[in-house]
């Protein structure tokens, strides 16, 4: 629950999705589920001209399950609100 | 159960499904699932090569196994017709390495 919480917080920003088989999405995370199914708005690929695949995708839904990494903006990670977060989570679980 | 980010705002739209193995393929939605399960109407898979132009294949009515699917894009039907898919030259999809 803790990153679906997490990435609830980030709805909005600007994030880029590396999924697992290498293709890299940018745009704005619209919303996530908790499986940490993705949807982002006005999307680009991050290598137009290897992967022309999805040039005429503006929004798109991407399932979690293939997802490798989600790269945040810097300042979307508050380090103590994570950590505190966290170590509830390790106690509860 | 919280719904999240549903597919019911793409229902009855032109849709871009990749899926697990590389494939593109191009059809309506008509129907999903919890389990990400969707039913597609129409479509056609999109092949893409280095060799020569995308080549489209009548698929159909197709039910996709929700397990296989990666990414599920809404297609805008206008960046799409001003597209040239026969001047498109690129590697096909590489699949999902879990």
């Amino acid at each position: 629950m803790l990153f679906f919480s997490y990435f609830k917080d980030l709805v909005g920003r600007e994030v880029t999705v590396e999924l697992k088989n290498d293709l890299a999405i940018r745009g704005t995370l619209h919303s996530v589920d908790q499986y940490l199914n993705i949807k982002l708005e006005n999307t680009r690929v991050v290598d137009q001209e290897k992967f022309p695949h999805m040039l005429s995708v503006r929004n798109c839904f991407i399932r979690g399950s293939v997802v490798r990494y989600v790269q945040l903006p810097s300042d979307g990670v508050d380090i103590d609100l994570l950590h505190d977060a966290t170590r509830r989570e390790a106690r509860g679980g | 159960m919280l719904g999240g980010p549903g597919l019911e705002s793409v229902v009855d739209q032109l849709i871009s499904v990749i899926t697990n193995d590389g494939r593109n393929i191009v059809g309506v939605l008509k129907g999903f699932d919890q389990a990400t399960n969707i039913i597609l109407d129409e479509s056609h898979e999109r092949v893409y090569s280095t060799k020569e132009g995308v080549q489209q294949l009548v698929l159909g009515l197709y039910i996709i196994r929700g397990d296989n699917i990666s990414i599920i894009g809404e297609l805008d039907e206008e960046l799409d017709a001003s597209l040239d898919l026969s001047e498109v030259r690129a590697h096909p999809l590489k699949p999902v390495i879990h």
